[in-house]
């Protein structure tokens, strides 16, 4: 991975606490996992940074060296890197993202 | 670029050796797929520990040959 794509991803995670790599942007997804991704966090009403990796291709290759994760969407919380699409939607339902948020301090509502 | 739904599973198989794997072609077009994967390796393990089992044995084809692929990973 390059050091641009490195620094740039670093200082995404840094700045925004719930930092959301996905295909288009929260009001307009691209991909239908990033849609799922982005809906549960709208649903909680987190305050989350979606960030459109088709608009920069140093992001879309290096968020998959940096979190050695194939796929995209990803969920960074405070830094963690908690999953893709599947483990977000299985963490929901089962509370367990919910918990994270707490545990995070991240505000969320029920 | 799709991957066929055999391939997929044959390459899990030979990873997980004791996997019992379902696998749906959900879209019918040989790109959007869903597997359930039961295995002992999994036991313990966390859920992106147990997905990146899953993603390892498909050898880098994720995310290229095949587009989506939904994991759902059991501890047997």
């Amino acid at each position: 991975m390059n050091e641009i794509a490195k620094k740039k991803i670093s200082e995404l995670i840094e700045k925004n606490e719930v930092c959301l790599f996905m295909k288009g942007t929260p009001d307009v997804p691209q991909c239908g996992f990033s849609l799922a991704v982005s809906n549960v966090l709208k649903h909680l009403g987190v305050n989350f940074k979606g960030v459109n990796v088709l608009e920069d291709n140093d992001i879309r290759e290096g968020i998959k060296t940096f979190s050695d994760w194939p796929t995209i969407p990803q969920l960074y919380i405070k830094k963690e890197f908690i999953g893709g699409c599947d483990i977000v939607k299985e963490m929901f339902e089962k509370k367990e993202l919910q918990a994270k948020l707490s545990e995070k301090k991240i505000p969320y509502k029920n | 670029m799709s991957l066929k739904l055999e391939e997929i599973r044959n390459l899990i198989k030979e990873s997980i050796p004791d996997a019992e794997i379902t696998i749906q072609d959900l879209a019918g077009d040989e790109n959007h797929y869903s597997a359930t994967i039961k295995s002992k390796i999994f036991n313990g393990k966390s859920k992106i520990e147990q997905h990146k089992m899953v993603y390892k044995s498909l050898k880098g084809k994720m995310g290229n040959e095949l587009h989506a692929l939904s994991i759902n990973t059991i501890e047997a």
